[in-house]
């Protein structure tokens, strides 16, 4: 057999997968997009029509998707930062040379990361509950008082970001340490045989040896962030007063539980404009900030 | 005097934050062992008064989750087959066997990665629905057939293997299958089982795909039936521990033995990516 017929019938089985069950349906979502594609089209195809861009200047129009735009946006610029910054902290920690027990403790600390999301969301429904929940429990033996977690419409996406960052930041963590380690120590020695101090240290060497690794990082966990959907689903139903209702959990709504699926795939869509704009806009700023 | 001090720091820091992280997850299998309305008390207890399996009994002989706990390993099971057949002969294709267009169709591919999956779950739903197989086993797996991230982690790795081992053995008169399945496998080890790993995690914990395909309490997955559980019984916190614990703890284990192979792959899909 020809060299050139052996490698393509090696990956055919993969691309054809892939062109069946992901490529086209990408643009069939797009056509959908651009119909009335509802309840009455699922019972007979022959309902559907073409509608242009009516899905998308009605979705302008309604309150709940700002409100979910918001919500989602709130989830990703506070989210995205902390749960950065906790995977920073903790894959320094893990690095140091006085750290005990490293092994352990990067296990322990990447366990959450494993297990799965919605069962820990139902646990943590239970760990934010008001009155019996430890987290308020905690709060309380600090000497704070105690917060609504889930039920107070200004409280119910911190809670679900402090899930999430519980949840996430070992995955981080894990690539970032990787990155430290690969900081050649020299560089370390001689800066500290120039009299830097660990402040210095850190800011001259260890952020900009960690840089693109950091932007990767970054911007991998923003399009995760974009995409919050179980916890909402699992631990508010988008409540209270759909402060946590997102953008996918929109998607979810109109689509499968009010089967307009022309209007959820108008919503899929803009979130992935959405996350692409905002991948490229950080790929950019990063890039800026990468060359002086 | 310096450095006792920031030992201290470091290490206590360290534990602190363990005991933070770890805290969620024992308290899940604490309060799965208490008695029925135990958890709700103040001050919350940590440990069950007397401990009882009573909850895992309510949830096997009254709510039945032992067949989606069948459904839920089923599914994984598939997804993992799945996913290491298609990726890993793809992977093996695209880092190893040359032809036309090899490079260009390799690049569509990573470019693919922009378009979150959420997008095509609409039409998904439509296809399957018109082939009759929503609700089933084999709606949920579609997604898990072949993977561009699949592909890439079994290529990077497969590019390490020299090309003077393959030449070798078509000198010999091998033919390209035998080669593959004699020559390249053996050498794809560490990955096969990372691949594998990765997979039937992402399949055991994945929740909106199964949460639309499947609808019918019978084929449910163990989120998605605990999903469901959890709004009907939002008081039963002590039941829904124990249904927490049946879903994590399987997936918790696998890890702890396969550590190594799961880390290597975030490694190469994150570092290098």
């Amino acid at each position: 057999m020809k060299p050139s017929r052996v490698g393509w019938l090696f990956v055919a089985p993969a691309l054809v997968a892939i062109a069946v069950f992901f490529v086209v349906p990408v643009a069939a979502a797009l056509v959908m997009s651009a119909t009335d594609f509802d309840i009455y089209a699922l019972a007979d195809l022959r309902n559907v029509r073409l509608v242009g861009l009516a899905n998308y200047l009605q979705l302008l129009q309604r309150p709940l998707f700002w409100r979910a735009l918001a919500n989602t946006m709130f989830f990703v610029v506070i989210g995205v930062p902390l749960s950065i910054a906790v995977s920073l902290g903790a894959a320094l920690l893990l690095h140091s040379r006085l750290a005990r027990f490293r092994g352990f403790y990067r296990t322990a600390l990447f366990a959450p990361v494993v297990t799965t999301l919605a069962a820990v969301a139902v646990v943590w429904v239970f760990l934010l509950h008001g009155r019996y929940g430890l987290v308020n429990y905690g709060l309380a033996w600090l000497g704070l008082r105690p917060v609504d977690w889930l039920g107070d419409p200004r409280w119910a996406m911190p809670a679900i970001v402090l899930l999430s960052v519980w949840k996430n930041f070992g995955y981080n963590m894990i690539i970032l340490l990787a990155g430290l380690q690969a900081i050649p120590g020299d560089l370390y020695e001689a800066a500290r045989l120039d009299g830097a101090g660990p402040g210095a240290l850190f800011r001259h060497i260890t952020v900009p040896a960690l840089a693109p690794i950091l932007l990767m990082v970054s911007i991998l966990t923003m399009a995760g962030h974009f995409q919050v959907f179980a916890e909402p689903y699992v631990m508010t139903q988008g409540g209270p007063a759909e402060r946590t209702v997102t953008v996918l959990y929109l998607m979810y709504e109109d689509g499968f539980k009010w089967w307009s699926l022309g209007s959820a795939s108008a919503v899929a869509f803009v979130l992935f404009l959405f996350m692409l704009a905002f991948s490229l806009l950080q790929a950019r700023l990063g890039r800026a900030a990468g060359s002086p | 005097m310096r450095r006792p001090l920031a030992f201290l720091g470091v290490n206590v820091a360290l534990a602190l934050a363990a005991l933070l992280t770890l805290f969620p997850l024992a308290w899940m299998v604490s309060a799965s062992l208490m008695a029925p309305g135990e958890a709700s008390t103040y001050p919350p207890p940590m440990l069950p008064r007397a401990a009882t399996l009573a909850n895992y009994r309510l949830l096997f002989a009254e709510h039945g989750i032992l067949r989606q706990a069948a459904n839920s390993l089923l599914i994984s099971l598939l997804a993992t087959g799945l996913s290491l057949t298609f990726n890993l002969c793809a992977g093996y294709g695209f880092a190893k066997l040359r032809f036309a267009g090899r490079e260009r169709v390799f690049r569509l591919l990573l470019g693919a990665l922009v378009v979150p999956a959420q997008v095509t779950m609409m039409p998904l739903f439509l296809m399957l629905k018109g082939m009759g197989l929503v609700n089933s086993y084999a709606g949920a797996l579609v997604p898990w057939l072949a993977s561009v991230f699949g592909i890439y982690l079994v290529r990077q790795y497969t590019l390490t293997i020299p090309d003077e081992l393959l030449e070798a053995a078509r000198m010999d008169g091998a033919g390209e299958l035998r080669i593959f399945a004699l020559v390249v496998l053996p050498l794809l080890k560490p990955i096969v089982v990372t691949l594998a790993v990765l997979s039937f995690l992402g399949s055991w914990n994945d929740f909106m795909w199964p949460l639309i395909v499947l609808t019918d309490h019978d084929v449910q997955t163990l989120p998605v039936a605990l999903a469901a559980l959890s709004r009907e019984h939002v008081q039963d916190v002590e039941l829904m521990m124990a249904g927490a614990v049946i879903t994590v703890l399987p997936v918790l284990l696998l890890f702890l033995v396969l550590q190594r192979y799961y880390m290597q792959g975030l490694l190469v899909g994150g570092v290098k990516g």
